[in-house]
């Protein structure tokens, strides 16, 4: 086997076995995904009468941005388990294995896209329940699902980064969502960013999460993108470049 | 050149592995008659050529900032031994065992293993040693054979080969019934039989164990020690961590003692044992209180200081001259009113080793 056919064989095994753990595990996926259809109905119904938007109905409003908001927990998933394999003694096992250094890590990374895929598709399907629209066509809607779960992929990196420096998994719990929680609510998921005062505003405005917000709910209700679009993939790539790199430095330096 | 010479000569050729057809065809070459030569050269076969160690570590030092986890170590493993790192918590073994199998990087000197640096060629070396013991782990929520297999397609075995190897592996491991079982149902010993499976998917040239049989029960460890056993009587070369001295004795071909980061002593069981010389005279006291003066009785029966044990009320101390000793030790308490359970008279421990030379106990 040449070496890209065996990387990718340590990657697919890698992934096949992530998988197999959430099959046999299935509480992960069932929590993982009552929480975001949780906020969905939360938002929707307490909230949803207080919040005016420009969107016809909140729940168009909304759910683009709880897509994204799911991803961006779901990814933080990415350390958690990171974590515990390397509690566990796994890590080392794998290390001590001729496989490519990055397979554990793109293993772990892609497995969360797919969960993370089967999340949303999840509440898309809850929207619909509760009045959700496609209101600019399929294709469209699509795209943003795509958009959504590849920042969720970059923020994966950013996990995997915390998850092998922290080493253990009540740690990473925490230290990863500290950092999430504020950006999250700091951002234009679920209010304008004009109702903000204007330092918050400014901030909400710049941060990553905002343009990617923006970018899967323009293209979800038919808005103009505008440059949120560039900006979303400008900032996905830069997260990669710098993430990718770390972690597989920190995955190579483990001791 | 005298026949002497020639004799010196002939034995130097074939010390350097020179073959006898080699030999006589320099010498017939130098102008030597094949007559005279015959029996000169026929006679000494060369001793087995020595064939480059499987381990060979130089001057490794490990540092984690001011501590020395191993202070300029050098060693030397030959192929089909079973030898043991011997020595308590923070003694380094671990740390050896880690850089042996690239999971660490050393900070100085120079290792290899089966001709392969760690550093340069360290891809190529995980593809030809196994790993086991407290550290390299198993997936607990997968069943033995999903274990096993992944593994096998992580060796870059294809698909078929894995499941085959596996299959195998669970019969060589006494662990067919539970095949298809999730881990998290194992017993401790049915665990640390299927991660020492998980290591030989390959056959591995070397075989790392660290502390295999740690927090098993003793009749699991005694099961886990004749999986060990039988892997070696087939010709793997091992290396295991331990802490107990009575698994080195039962298992390791050599012994190197470590203690805070050096290799303190190396040789056989018995030979260790030696190093202590004569006899332990050992009392297990009523009162554990009375050990210090204990001690400080039988001291003059023994070859060295008495060591006493106050939480055990144990006191152990090296002595000469058999069983006329054991009569004077009696006498000697039964005088001070200093009352005994049990006094024995027994062939140095491994622990006795590791206390004279280190001066402390094990653990």
């Amino acid at each position: 086997m040449s070496n890209f056919s065996e990387t990718s064989s340590d990657m697919v095994v890698m992934i096949g076995r992530n998988l197999l753990r959430y099959r046999r595990l299935p509480q992960l996926i069932v929590f993982s995904s009552i929480q975001p259809v949780m906020f969905v109905l939360l938002f929707v119904f307490v909230f949803g009468g207080a919040i005016s938007t420009s969107a016809s109905k909140y729940v168009n409003y909304l759910l683009p941005g709880i897509f994204v908001q799911t991803v961006l927990f779901g990814a933080m998933m990415t350390g958690v388990g990171l974590a515990d394999d390397l509690s566990k003694g796994l890590i080392d096992r794998f290390r001590s294995l001729p496989i490519a250094r990055s397979a554990v890590l793109v293993g772990r990374t892609v497995t969360e896209l797919i969960r993370n895929v089967f999340v949303l598709i999840l509440m898309t399907l809850v929207g619909l329940l509760i009045g959700f629209t496609i209101e600019n066509g399929f294709g469209n809607f699509v795209l943003a699902l795509l958009l959504t779960s590849f920042f969720g992929f970059a923020f994966s990196w950013i996990s995997a980064t915390i998850g092998l420096a922290a080493k253990n998994v009540e740690t990473v719990q925490s230290a990863g969502f500290i950092w999430v929680f504020p950006l999250v609510f700091a951002s234009s998921i679920f209010v304008p960013v004009e109702t903000m005062g204007h330092g918050l505003r400014v901030f909400a405005e710049h941060n990553p999460i905002s343009y990617v917000a923006n970018t899967v709910r323009a293209l979800i209700l038919g808005t103009p993108v505008g440059d949120n679009a560039w900006y979303s993939l400008i900032w996905i790539i830069g997260i990669l470049i710098v993430f990718v790199p770390l972690a597989v430095r920190s995955y190579r330096k483990i001791t | 050149m005298s026949k002497q010479a020639l004799q010196v000569y002939i034995k130097d050729a074939h010390q350097a592995g020179m073959s006898n057809q080699q030999i006589m065809q320099e010498l017939t070459q130098a102008g030597w008659q094949v007559h005279d030569l015959l029996d000169l050269i026929i006679e000494p076969k060369p001793t087995a050529v020595a064939t480059p160690p499987v381990i060979l570590v130089e001057n490794l030092s490990k540092s984690y900032g001011q501590v020395k986890a191993l202070d300029n170590i050098s060693l030397k493993i030959h192929r089909g031994q079973v030898t043991a790192l011997l020595g308590p918590n923070g003694a380094g073994k671990t740390t050896l065992i880690r850089i042996l199998t690239t999971l660490l990087l050393p900070t100085s000197g120079q290792v290899t293993v089966a001709g392969l640096d760690v550093i340069r060629d360290a891809q190529k070396l995980r593809g030809i040693i196994g790993l086991a013991g407290q550290y390299a782990a198993v997936d607990e929520t997968l069943t033995g054979r999903e274990n096993l297999e992944m593994f096998g397609r992580l060796y870059h075995l294809t698909r078929t080969a894995a499941k085959a190897r596996a299959i195998e592996l669970l019969h060589q491991f006494n662990l067919e019934d539970a095949a298809d079982r999730i881990l998290k149902t194992y017993s401790g010993g049915m665990r640390r039989r299927l991660d020492l499976a998980a290591s030989l998917v390959i056959r591995p040239q070397v075989l790392f164990l660290d502390e295999p049989t740690s927090g098993l029960d003793p009749r699991s460890r005694f099961a886990l020690w004749n999986v060990i056993r039988d892997l070696v009587a087939n010709g793997t070369t091992v290396l295991l961590t331990t802490q107990y001295m009575e698994e080195a004795d039962q298992l390791a071909d050599k012994i190197f003692v470590m203690d805070r980061g050096h290799i303190i002593t190396i040789g056989t069981s018995d030979e260790l044992k030696n190093q202590v010389g004569g006899d332990i005279l050992e009392l297990h006291l009523v009162n554990h209180a009375d050990a210090a003066r204990a001690a400080v009785a039988i001291r003059q029966f023994g070859t060295e200081e008495a060591h006493a044990d106050p939480a055990t009320g144990i006191v152990t101390v090296p002595v000469r001259g058999g069983s006329a000793v054991l009569v004077d030790a009696v006498r000697q308490l039964d005088t001070l009113g200093l009352k005994v359970l049990d006094i024995i008279l027994r062939r140095p421990s491994l622990d006795d080793v590791f206390m004279k030379l280190t001066g402390h106990a094990t653990e």
